[in-house]
């Protein structure tokens, strides 16, 4: 009774350590699978000899884009983030620090909130309709505005939660001292901010990157993002089954990397913005 | 002061702009879309009005209705297991300090990994002939099982890859949220002479609430939107076994060319996703501790 009936300290220890296994196994799986060859992974072969044979293929085979997949999704998501980061900034220290009504600031959370529960393939229709009478659909452009419309309702309350942090005084006190609110922008608040500014970039970097639907629909070959360039693997008769792998454990690295790097500030992410 | 002014519109107007160009604007185009019947004749769309068709046709669409319920069976199904299993495991590991980064690392990661990933893997995985899960079958003298074929069994094995995908972060929050009660409350409980299901069910539940609602809102609307892997482990199939709304959406919409009959049906599951989410709201906030 003395530990009020719970596990014990080595039995808690193992079930964590059994649930993390479980967890990690299918990424050690498919990292392997990245280095079989295709027959040693139709013969369900446990020990193999690594080959490159599919890291080459994914890279420099004739028929595959992933190359220009991964530029691609470089420029999207690099670009939609930078935007979204301004954008979102720009509000929530408008909306927080420069007085607006109050109802202004509910209908924009309400909206956002109610716009971040609809599945984005509802609104892809229209987004496509729309961009293909003004010359956008099968553009950077096009994809980058979607997806800074989609990150942006995250964006605007991970940023209000950080900028609410801003001390009220600190900004009236520039105010006082006569500093357009440029300055007091860029001299006081990003200054305090640039973590939350980290955290919420590079959650949106990472699901940008991730984001499938709404790219599947608005781009063609020549703007295609990695999911998509993974995702035709599975449309094709005979799958490659180890170039899908060697395919999905490159596209995982940038979001892995992030992870190790910078986890302090995904960690602040998740927990501060994406969820309340 | 002039300037104040004007800065105070520059800064929000950004945003303003962008939800209404692309969120508010978008939803009158589709509402216009979905009376009409669209042709594309030389980057021309022509617009032929048709009523009240297209709204007409939805209840009698098997991939829609199909897509509508097994939507919700995935959503309720992998949520409710999400959170059980999350809540079960936060319980059983409360203050755990040893290999945390490790621990954090290996529960975030998933998260983190495109969904279409996610199915790659598990494509690889739950493969028939080669899949480690049959060898697994094999190896302890069983039968080799069709996961992703067989109609009965694919919506389920879908299923299973969402609860692998989301319980660690479930699990994450729950653990956040048991940490940071205060522990004498248990003391407290412990020398009142509680048992274990008593401190369980009056004490650790009540307070846990609010982090518990955040959760399963949070997992609800999301498995609302799922899409990717479902696109790339069974693509709808077999039949329409593990056909999901935003599937149908996306074949009669782009894959037929049907703009004004996949306006109708998006408008038509937007309202259906709102009802749901407020009736859901509802339920859990009535549910919640009384205070």
């Amino acid at each position: 009774m003395t530990d009020h009936g719970r596990a014990a300290p080595l039995a808690r220890h193992a079930v964590l350590f059994g649930f993390a296994l479980i967890v990690l196994f299918p990424f050690v799986w498919i990292v392997m699978a990245s280095f079989k060859t295709q027959i040693a992974l139709l013969m369900g072969q446990l020990s193999f000899s690594p080959t490159l044979f599919s890291y080459d293929a994914v890279i420099n085979g004739k028929t595959s884009d992933f190359l220009t997949n991964f530029k691609n999704s470089s420029i999207i998501a690099i670009s939609s983030t930078t935007i979204v980061l301004t954008v979102a900034t720009l509000a929530a220290f408008s909306l927080y620090r420069l007085s607006w009504a109050d109802w202004v600031l509910r209908i924009l959370l309400a909206w956002s909130v109610i716009f971040h529960m609809v599945p984005p393939i509802t609104l892809a229709g229209a987004w496509y309709t729309m961009f293909r009478s003004i010359g956008l659909d099968n553009t950077y452009a096009g994809i980058i505005l979607a997806h800074t419309t989609i990150n942006l309702p995250m964006a605007l309350w991970m940023m209000g939660v950080f900028i609410k942090d801003v001390p009220k005084e600190l900004v009236e006190a520039a105010q006082i001292d006569g500093a357009k609110t440029p300055r007091v922008l860029w001299d006081v608040v990003v200054p305090i901010v640039r973590p939350g500014l980290a955290a919420t970039g590079i959650l949106c970097f990472i699901f940008s990157w991730n984001e499938f639907p709404v790219a599947l629909t608005l781009s063609q070959r020549a703007t295609a993002t990695v999911p998509l360039g993974i995702g035709k693997y599975a449309q094709e008769n005979t799958i490659a089954f180890t170039e899908m792998a060697a395919a999905s454990t490159l596209s995982i690295i940038p979001a892995f990397v992030l992870l190790i790097v910078a986890q302090r500030f995904i960690v602040r992410g998740l927990t501060s913005g994406a969820v309340k | 002061m002039k300037s104040d002014t004007f800065w105070r519109y520059a800064t929000l107007a950004p945003a303003v702009i962008l939800f209404v160009l692309l969120t508010i604007l978008p939803l009158f185009n589709l509402l216009a879309l979905s009376f009409n019947e669209i042709e594309w004749v030389n980057r021309e769309a022509i617009w032929k009005w048709v009523g009240f068709r297209n709204y007409a046709r939805l209840p009698n669409d098997t991939l829609f209705n199909a897509g509508i319920l097994n939507t919700i069976l995935f959503a309720v199904v992998a949520v409710a297991f999400q959170m059980v299993l999350g809540f079960w495991l936060a319980l059983m590991t409360t203050r755990v300090t040893r290999l945390r980064i490790f621990y954090r690392t290996v529960f975030i990661l998933p998260i983190l990994v495109p969904g279409i990933v996610i199915g790659a893997i598990w494509k690889l995985m739950y493969s028939y002939d080669f899949g480690i899960i049959n060898q697994i079958i094999l190896w302890f003298g069983g039968n080799p099982v069709d996961w992703l074929g067989n109609p009965d069994l694919a919506l389920m094995s879908v299923i299973i890859v969402d609860v692998w995908h989301w319980t660690p972060f479930c699990f994450l929050l729950m653990l956040a949220s048991l940490e940071s009660l205060p522990q004498d409350i248990f003391e407290a409980a412990e020398i009142d002479g509680a048992k274990r299901w008593q401190v369980l069910r009056y004490v650790i539940l009540p307070l846990m609430m609010p982090a518990i609602i955040v959760t399963f809102v949070f997992r609800m609307i999301l498995a609302f939107k799922v899409f990717d892997e479902i696109y790339l482990l069974t693509g709808g199939g077999p039949g329409t076994a593990t056909e999901v709304i935003s599937f149908t959406i996306y074949r009669r919409f782009f894959t037929e060319d049907q703009s004004g009959y996949g306006s109708a049906m998006s408008l038509a599951t937007i309202a259906v996703i709102a009802a749901l989410i407020i009736l859901a709201t509802r339920f859990a906030t009535r549910k919640g501790p009384e205070q």
